[in-house]
């Protein structure tokens, strides 16, 4: 076998290091069905994983990928799927599967220009609101924005770590710049990379109830053949996993399904900022268009302006505590977002009036100049 | 109510299937007449004779009636999404080959919503089992044409018949690849049983179709009672082991074949993984 940790200094992809991310977090089933911009994850995953132990199938489409990698991880092992717009809509309904009974895994969604098939070559950041909302019903899970290869790499193992904490699917939300721009990837020695596993049961196997959950909320997971006779269903189920047809059930389930999330907050929202102390002027950001907000900030700043810059790492679950503590002492709020407008209303919600909001969008297939955000502060603040 | 407290039900002696069914989940939801549960009984017994242990063993079901199968087996198992079961399942056998993956679904959840997914699986020839309770009809739903249902069959979606030809399931499944393909009814359940565990212990792909009786939503709309149903499986049904599946339409004026179709060896997809990707150079 090979080595799992790529230990040195590469000039990788985002795409690529997406997947060694995966590989080194110790994932080791990948459900794939090809797509641009997320193929180049697939290609490199095909080649690594049988030499470290793991397996790697191309699936018959993205609906069958997600299914693959549900099932795989109640094997005990991690796993993953990457795909791009229209394979992320295909997903949505094992999506659902996979949070509702508290499967593991991480989807990368290499992002595109949309609606259908849009710009397939070219980025976008429009598919955000889908990862909130995309599966039906009403959930919680946990969506990660990676703005560089570098972060690619850590960002997938957090990923992966988050989801074997919370037992909950994982998004990476990457887009087609990050995915297939190179750079320089610092890959750290194996020992330094921390790893999360899924909480595993203890104790008597046949009092086990496969969903009554630890202090943090979260039930510990056994996998298949271990002798828990566990029943793994999409119904709405009780404690013991069993299918049970009432709204007294579904209030008890929906406790739990948002409870695990919403109560670890502190614990799950990874933010970032910059020239921030004395900033008026926020501009809030994720993903490849924080690149965007930080020659923004700089630019503005040597202009006479107080601009600072609020990364969310994790866009989902949103802080909301902390952008209405941010609103409550600035002038204004800009979001800077490769769509019309989907993460800029999560910040108007939250600013709640008390600050005032703007969008610096961009209709999708090109990452926004910074003089477009820089025009907008002049125009609307005084330095 | 649970069943212990059932009037007029003998509880004194346990079933003989009993250590393989989740017995506090019963009363389960099929119809009385339903063929759904002689066929998941066939495949509990199947399972028993193999004298395998029981934790080798998972169910994946997808949506349906049938798909509730799941629900009641006392083994790991899976209740998935509409079509979903197979590639659920080849999650688990490429990640965990060593385990017997049984697949137990409907008509209209393995060969309509999840038809790419079956031909693919043969394709490979995933080492699994399916069993496909084919009742002709959507029953959960409340009685809409299949991709099963025979022509001019009367449904709640084909009120002046159905203008659609159904599959040769049989046929679908040797022609995508699958190493094993038989065909049973409900009434030859010795028959069934013996060809579910012959499927258990093969390698590859083994597909069963069981032809079952769903009185309340096809037997109803086309004029068939349960027994009517039964009747038709004894009298127009031709036991042809080795048949061709070219020839293993349902059309019960004619006769309908039953036996195995296909018995064949060729490598796994788990197999051929290990084998062609598995290169373990230094
Ligand atoms: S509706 Fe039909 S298939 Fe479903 S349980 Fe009733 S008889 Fe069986």
């Amino acid at each position: 076998m090979k080595p799992a940790v790529r230990t040195g200094n590469h000039y990788i992809t985002g795409d690529v290091a997406c997947a060694e991310g995966a590989i080194a977090a110790g994932c080791r089933f990948f459900g794939a069905y090809p797509i641009t911009p997320a193929t180049e994850v697939a290609e490199h995953m095909a080649e690594r994983l049988p030499d470290v132990g793991g397996t790697f199938i191309q699936m018959e489409d993205e609906i069958a990928a997600m299914a693959s990698i549900l099932g795989a991880a109640w094997t005990g092992v991690k796993t993953m799927t990457a795909t791009s717009g229209p394979g992320f809509s295909l997903m949505m309904e094992n999506l659902g599967l996979g949070v509702c009974t508290e499967t593991p895994c991480v989807i990368v969604n290499v992002q595109r220009t949309g609606p259908s098939t849009g710009l397939p070559t070219q980025t976008g950041q429009g598919d955000m609101m889908q990862a909130r909302w995309g599966s039906h019903g009403d959930y919680e899970l946990i969506a990660i924005a990676p703005s560089s290869p570098q972060d690619c790499f850590y960002h997938t193992i957090l990923a992966f770590n988050l989801s074997e904490k919370y037992r909950v699917p994982v998004l990476v939300m990457a887009d087609e710049i990050v995915g297939h721009m190179s750079e320089k990837v610092v890959i750290p020695d194996a020992r330094e990379i921390t790893l999360v596993s899924r909480p595993r049961p203890k104790g008597r196997k046949d009092r086990f109830r496969l969903y009554q959950p630890g202090p943090d909320g979260v039930a510990p997971m056994p996998a298949i053949g271990e002798g828990y006779n566990v029943h793994v269903t999409g119904l709405t189920h009780d404690e013991r996993g069993y299918p049970v047809m009432t709204p007294e059930a579904q209030e008890e389930m929906m406790t739990r399904l948002k409870g695990k999330i919403r109560n670890n907050l502190d614990d799950i929202i990874r933010t970032e900022e910059y020239r921030m102390e004395d900033a008026d002027i926020v501009i809030v950001s994720y993903g490849i268009s924080v690149r965007t907000g930080l020659t923004a900030v700089d630019e503005a700043r040597r202009l006479g302006y107080k601009v600072g810059l609020f990364r969310l790492i994790t866009v989902w679950p949103f802080p909301e505590e902390r952008i209405h503590a941010i609103a409550a002492r600035v002038k204004g709020l800009i979001t800077v977002e490769i769509n019309l407008g989907q993460v800029h209303y999560e910040v108007e919600r939250c600013a709640h009036g008390q600050a005032a909001t703007y969008l610096v969008g961009d209709a999708g297939g090109k990452i926004i100049h910074p003089d477009k955000v820089v025009s907008l502060i002049q125009e609307v603040f005084q330095p | 109510m649970s069943a212990n407290t059932q009037p007029g039900i003998d509880h004194q002696g346990a079933h003989p299937l009993d250590d393989l069914i989740r017995t506090d989940r019963i009363p389960h939801i099929w119809c009385p007449g339903c063929g759904t549960g002689t066929a998941f009984s066939s495949c509990l017994t199947a399972i028993k004779a193999t004298g395998i242990p029981y934790n080798q063993f998972t169910m994946v079901s997808g949506i349906g009636c049938s798909g509730r199968a799941a629900g009641y087996i006392k083994i790991d198992s899976f209740h998935t999404t509409h079509g979903r079961a197979i590639p659920f399942a080849s999650g688990i056998k490429m990640a965990r080959p060593d385990l017997n993956v049984i697949v137990f679904s409907g008509d209209g959840d393995l060969f309509a919503i999840g038809g790419n997914h079956f031909i693919h699986a043969a394709r490979r020839n995933m080492d699994m089992t399916v069993i496909c309770v084919n009742n002709l009809i959507y029953g959960m739903t409340g009685g809409q044409v299949a991709a099963t249902t025979p022509s001019k069959a009367k449904t709640t979606t084909t009120p002046f018949g159905n203008p659609d030809a159904p599959f040769n399931l049989p046929l679908m499944a040797y022609a995508a690849g699958a190493s094993y393909v038989a065909r049973w009814t409900i009434l030859h359940v010795r028959d069934l049983t013996n060809a579910i565990n012959e499927a258990l212990l093969k390698k590859g792909f083994s597909f069963i179709e069981v032809l079952a009786p769903c009185p309340v939503n096809y037997g109803r709309r086309n004029k068939q009672k349960s027994l009517d149903t039964l009747r038709l499986y004894r009298e127009k049904t031709i036991i042809r082991n080795g048949a061709d599946p070219a020839r293993a339409d349902i059309d019960f004026g004619r006769g309908v074949i039953l036996g195995t179709f296909i018995d064949r060896d060729r490598d796994t997809c788990d197999e051929l993984y290990d084998a062609t990707c598995r290169r373990n150079e230094d």
